[in-house]
């Protein structure tokens, strides 16, 4: 039976994997993310997991073993934030590059500098291009749901990718909230055992290579592969998400639509804010404003197609990005959903809100603002500024 | 009870006030309440000046903003009123408990608080000397904020603390915060 509880998003996940059980988890704990490895570490001590905790001595280390493991016919797991994403940058690149579906939970957080320990989207963003399945959550429950579904998506024969979780540092990492656990049996039956797809370096009946040199005559048929596999990606994200919610009462799509069948005015915002940005679109809509939001859960692949037609409707749209693409045509969520919607014949006008950096809250008359600004601009047709920073100081 | 009740809870580092606000969500939640926990983390050492905050409701919850206009503000250390405002932002009718030996009406004068406002007093730090033998106000003032606020019962109150704190302590410390949630329960002062 599920059991309903009150924890905060970092212990939700700890449990998700807890009940993946995965072969190996190598991990070099840094906050906001510090509590998953904490508590699944506890998991390990108590005999409650099988998995193998291989500490190691930096984030770059932690992918290293990761990329071992998971070559060796491993199931793996790993969790960090910020710094310590940006540390695996070399690595992120070459689990995706040899095709190995580790799950890392990355537990959002600013990049250093000036030093922030708070809760935005640069560490996940600047990663958005190392080859890695993004899928992003609200709150704990979705954090929770997404970590079990990953492995399902990522270890797929057509994709066989690495899949990066994401949650807000300590606004759902360290909050507590009620969610729904599933049951143990549930997660085992649902995730099954895992065998590998294709051979592994320990599978000697079937000797490999892995990560050999590819020059001018095969490296860019190598990168081919894995641009198919992206493509192919989001298809089996519907479909793990529809099994999962046949079980599990909640069904996940490539992103959430809230009020936006017949809104003439919409929000796009990830994680967190959405959930603040709902409680204004019900006060818009008591109003008589047709109000919606449409919150991204799969970022990479980025489901172009269907963002450019669940937004096709509206009058104006703004996007609003917790992470900044300096000197870019906006943030990275911004020219993503722009670009996404530039061959409808009648696009919608849009803005771009750069909001939050370094865990800057996002309140309530924040949001109200951004859609009285879509209400004007859905009235002139015109933008007075097409990206800007909001709860910032002037 | 408005739709969302919110409470902010004031205090210092190592006097359990994050702990608090833990234990009074997974009280309201054994309710069958919607809750939210979460501290406000910033430089943490012991002693420093820390805010922690709730949200109770009847139905789901998606906002994940801050607590900025609290119904509910309790004070887990005395000496915070002469150094934070924790009167900053509260609604009209906002209910304040005190950890403090003064009475309510020197409070009200104390914290120039407007006439629709409620506060209540009491002597945490006296009673978890008397009961748990060392100054750990956070117990006490849970019980403190359930007789204010009437948020949970009493006995859920009782029931979460035994849960939560069973795993870490003995069954003597846990009587002991039982005693000290109920006793600032019957005793904390409305004016």
């Amino acid at each position: 039976m599920p059991k309903k509880v009150a924890m905060t998003g970092n212990v939700a996940v700890a449990n998700a994997m807890r009940q993946i059980n995965p072969d190996v988890c190598a991990a070099y704990p840094i906050t906001p993310s510090t509590e998953i490895v904490q508590q699944f570490s506890n998991f390990v001590a108590d005999g409650i997991v099988d998995t193998v905790l291989v500490t190691v001595e930096s984030e770059h280390s932690a992918m290293s073993a990761c990329i071992g493991a998971c070559a060796a016919g491993g199931r793996v797991m790993n969790a960090t934030s910020a710094n310590g994403l940006a540390l695996m940058w070399e690595m992120l690149y070459i689990a995706s590059g040899n095709r190995l579906p580790i799950i890392l939970s990355c537990v959002n957080r600013a990049l250093s500098a000036p030093i922030n320990i708070h809760g935005d989207h640069s560490d996940s963003m600047g990663a958005r291009d190392s080859g890695w399945i993004q899928l992003y959550a609200e709150n704990a429950q979705e954090a929770y749901d997404n970590t079990i579904m990953a492995p399902r998506i990522g270890e797929h024969f057509d994709v066989r990718l690495p899949v990066m979780s994401c949650m807000d540092g300590f606004i759902i990492s360290h909050s507590i909230e009620n969610i729904e656990l599933l049951d143990d049996k549930q997660v085992k039956d649902f995730i099954g055992p895992y065998k590998s797809n294709v051979p592994t370096l320990l599978d000697i009946n079937n000797p490999v290579t892995m990560g050999a040199l590819h020059l001018q005559d095969y490296y860019i048929e190598s990168k081919r592969q894995q641009h198919e596999a992206m493509k192919k990606a989001k298809k089996v994200v519907i479909d793990v998400g529809k099994e999962y919610g046949k079980f599990s009462g909640r069904t996940y799509g490539l992103f959430e639509e809230y009020k936006l069948k017949d809104a003439d005015i919409a929000l796009v915002v990830l994680n967190s804010a959405a959930g603040t940005a709902k409680v204004v679109v019900d006060e818009l809509r008591k109003q008589g404003i047709k109000a919606g939001l449409l919150k991204p859960r799969l970022f990479r692949p980025f489901p172009y197609l269907e963002v450019a037609n669940a937004l096709k409707n509206c009058t104006a749209v703004c996007v609003m990005d917790r992470a900044d693409s300096f000197g870019g045509a906006g943030g990275p969520l911004f020219t993503e959903v722009r670009s996404a919607l530039y061959d409808l014949p009648a696009r919608p006008l849009m803005i771009n809100k750069i909001y939050g950096l370094g865990g800057r809250d996002l309140g309530l008359e924040d949001v109200r603002k951004v859609y009285r600004e879509l209400v004007k601009l859905a009235e002139s047709g015109k933008a007075a500024k097409l990206y800007e920073y909001i709860t910032v100081r002037d | 009870m408005a739709e969302i009740l919110e409470i902010r809870w004031h205090g210092r580092g190592g006097q359990g006030t994050v702990t608090a606000a833990k234990v009074l969500a997974e009280a309201a939640m054994a309710e069958g309440k919607n809750v939210q926990a979460f501290p406000e983390y910033g430089p943490e050492r012991m002693g420093a000046p820390l805010r922690a905050y709730n949200r109770v409701s009847v139905k789901p919850m998606t906002l994940h903003c801050q607590v900025t206009n609290p119904a509910v503000v309790a004070v887990v250390d005395p000496t915070l009123l002469d150094t934070v405002d924790v009167t900053d932002g509260t609604t009209p009718d906002a209910v304040f408990i005190i950890n403090t030996s003064a009475s309510p009406k020197e409070l009200r004068a104390k914290m120039k608080l407007k006439k629709t406002q409620k506060v209540f007093s009491v002597d945490a730090n006296g009673i978890s000397i008397a009961t748990i033998g060392r100054v750990m106000p956070n117990t006490p003032m849970l019980g403190a904020v359930v007789k204010a606020t009437g948020v949970i019962k009493l006995e859920t109150l009782l029931k979460d603390i035994k849960a939560s704190f069973g795993k870490k302590f003995s069954e003597a410390i846990i009587n002991n915060n039982l005693s000290a949630a109920t006793k600032a329960y019957e005793e904390v002062k409305a004016e």
